[in-house]
Formats: structure tokens, C-alpha cells, sequence
């Protein structure tokens, strides 16, 4: 590669003194610094892990004068998100004490109750309120979950008052 | 007293092959790279596993920050260029061409409208201190909601991506939500998430 040639028009001439080989070699060092460099720039400032989305379609806002879907309320999951990190289930239209369930964020806790809702109804729905206290981890969490446990139907929407309620009672006396 | 000479042997190596390879990854890592994009603030998003690879282009990404400050970004030196001219002509804000130029090149931002002239006039290396506040996103001034809108104009393709913080109070981002879904009529967003491992 490096090779030069030299010579070639004095062939015939012997008694001419030759021409001092020079040396072919090339102190690469400086070049590979160099190399190493930019590798080492780029390989710094590049971003491999692109960040990853999941797509959310919220509920539309219904019109003032269409009609709400009814839905079975007893096939509404409702869980409510508190401040650190707890969950409080309920299923039907109002919270009332005996039928609030405390969940939590691990394997057997939510995620049971989520395929056990979607083995035993065709229909079933969960609805997400998240308390403003919550942090967005536990809402895409959530999301996740439902991802996970492939729920047909959910959505998240506002905390009502009887929720709000609910809460006070719990984290207040607790 | 002769001593005897061991006799050297030539260390030099041979570097060829090694520049070889530097450069081969120099080319790869070239050729591959995308700068990260400098950030504003620091957000330490929650992880999922959802496994959706956010797109390059046409993404506005509202980033909601641990303590609530709203960033807006948008992909594009154009299109931000654009957008900011008409931010610019709806709050009665004159803005100069050079001045929508160098809005093309910036990071994401988060200046109410009022401020977003001085903020533009700061020298690039004082830039990173000025202050930022949040786009406002309050009901008695919501520019989040102009400028998602504004920025749907300029690029009708643009899709939204929120991106908050692990710790940020869902408050903060279910104003974000209520806005982007009261004015510009948005009901599907993408949320950015990290890749959980497993």
C-alpha cells in the first residue's frame, strides 16, 4: 500500500551511484490517537436506546347533547390512584367501605385482580382516576398493566368527589 | 570494562491494521450517530413495556418536569421557525427573521411569550441560565394550548408526545392532557416511556 516506486528510467547506467532507499515506514501513532479520538467522540454523543412510546387515545368529550353510553356497573372496574403508590379497587358506581379493596403495584396484587376480571366477564371495563397527588409513574404503570394483561376496554379519567372522598378517609386516618 | 551490548530489537509495531479498525468504527459510530438533544431540564422517565420506538420526525414532545415546568419541542428547523412567527403575529410580539432563524436551532423551550425576545437575544452562552418558567398553561393564559395548536397548523402531520418525569404529580400532567384535549382537540397522544427490563 505504501509501497513507492522508485526508479525505472536509469536502468542502463551502472556506474550511477544509487538513490538512498528511504524508509516506507510511517509512524502511525499519531493517526491512530486521532482515530481513537472521534471513536471515543462518538461513541459518547451517540444515543443507541431510542425512547420508547405508548400510545394513548383518550375518551372523547362527549357533546352536550348526545347521550352518554350506559355501561353495567358491575362490570366497571374502578381504581383509584393515591399518593404513594397505593391503589384502592372498587367495583360498581360508588365507593362505599365494603367494597373498597386495597391493591398494590406488584405481580400478585393488580395484576391478579386484572385477569381475574377479564376471565370472568366478556364485557368487563376498568376505569383509571388518578388522585392529582399521584405521580405519572403510577399512571403509566397502569397503562402498562393494562397493557399487559390485555384489557379490551379502559380509559382514565377524572376522580370524583365520592373518591375524593374515599381517599381523605383512607390516607387521612391511616 | 566491555559490556555486552544486548541486542536491540526494533519495537516498532506495525499500526496499520489498528488504524484500520479505528476508523471502521469511527465510520460506523459516524454514520449511525444521532446527537443526543440538549436538554433543558432533566427528566428521569418512568419505565413500561411498551416497546414502540418514538418517531424522528413530526413529534411535538411537551416534556412536564419534576416540579411542573411545561418544555415544548418540536422537530424541524423550519417548521419551528414557522411556528414561532405565528406565536410571534398572535401575541403581538414583532420578532425579527433572524431572530425566528436562530428559534430554529435552539433546544426545547419553556418561556412564556412575554419573555421569549429576551430570551432569544441572550447570548448563546448566558442562554442556558435564563430563567425558564414553563410555558403557562393556566386558563386565564394558556399559550400551551396556542402553541400545540399553532404547531399543528404549521405541520398537520405532527403528533404529540408527552414525556414526564417518574415523580412529577399527576396534577401537573392531567392539566397537560385537559388543554391539549380542550383546545386542539387532541384525544390520542403517545406517552415516552424507557424500556423496562425484564
Amino acid at each position: 500500500m505504501s509501497e513507492v516506486q522508485t526508479g525505472g528510467g536509469d536502468k542502463g547506467k551502472g556506474g550511477k551511484p544509487k538513490a538512498k532507499k528511504m524508509s516506507t515506514h510511517i509512524d502511525m501513532t499519531p493517526m491512530v490517537d486521532l482515530a481513537f479520538l472521534l471513536l471515543t467522540f462518538f461513541m459518547l454523543t451517540t444515543t443507541f436506546s431510542k425512547p420508547k412510546t405508548m400510545e394513548i387515545a383518550m375518551p372523547e368529550k362527549p357533546k352536550d347533547n348526545t347521550d352518554v353510553p350506559q355501561v353495567n356497573e358491575k362490570k366497571v372496574l374502578n381504581l383509584v390512584l393515591a399518593e404513594n403508590n397505593r391503589i384502592f379497587a372498587y367495583v360498581g358506581l360508588k365507593p362505599t367501605e365494603d367494597v373498597v379493596e386495597e391493591l398494590n403495584y406488584s405481580e400478585n396484587s393488580l395484576r391478579k385482580k386484572l385477569f381475574e376480571r377479564l376471565r370472568g366477564d366478556s364485557g368487563s371495563m376498568v376505569l383509571i382516576k388518578a388522585d392529582d397527588k399521584a405521580s405519572y409513574a403510577n399512571v403509566v404503570s397502569l397503562f402498562d398493566e393494562m397493557n399487559i394483561t390485555k384489557q379490551k376496554r379502559y380509559a382514565l379519567i377524572d376522580i370524583n368527589d365520592d373518591e375524593k372522598k374515599l381517599l381523605k378517609e383512607k390516607t387521612g386516618t391511616n | 570494562m566491555p559490556h555486552i551490548k544486548p541486542k536491540r530489537n526494533n519495537p516498532r509495531l506495525d499500526m496499520t491494521p489498528l488504524v484500520d479498525l479505528a476508523f471502521l468504527l469511527v465510520t460506523f459510530f459516524m454514520l449511525t450517530t444521532q446527537f443526543r438533544p440538549e436538554e433543558v431540564v432533566s427528566v428521569d422517565m418512568p419505565s413500561s413495556t411498551a416497546n414502540i420506538p418514538l418517531p424522528d420526525r413530526n413529534v411535538v414532545m411537551l416534556t412536564v418536569a419534576k416540579d411542573g415546568r411545561i418544555f415544548m419541542d418540536l422537530d424541524g428547523q423550519k417548521e419551528r421557525a414557522a411556528l414561532l412567527k405565528r406565536m410571534g403575529e398572535e401575541y403581538k410580539v414583532s420578532l425579527t427573521d433572524a431572530e425566528t432563524a436562530l428559534f430554529g436551532n435552539l433546544a426545547s423551550w419553556g418561556v412564556p411569550m412575554s419573555s421569549i425576545k429576551a430570551y432569544l437575544n441572550t447570548p448563546q452562552s448566558e442562554r442556558k441560565k435564563f430563567p425558564q418558567p414553563g410555558i403557562p398553561s393556566d386558563s386565564s393564559n394558556n399559550e400551551l394550548s396556542k402553541w400545540v395548536l399553532n404547531a399543528r397548523l404549521v405541520n398537520p402531520k405532527v403528533r404529540l408526545a408527552i414525556k414526564g418525569d417518574r415523580e412529577t404529580p399527576y396534577e401537573k400532567v392531567k392539566k397537560v392532557i385537559q388543554t391539549i384535549q380542550d383546545k386542539p382537540m387532541v384525544n390520542r397522544f403517545n406517552l415516552i416511556t424507557n424500556l423496562k427490563e425484564k
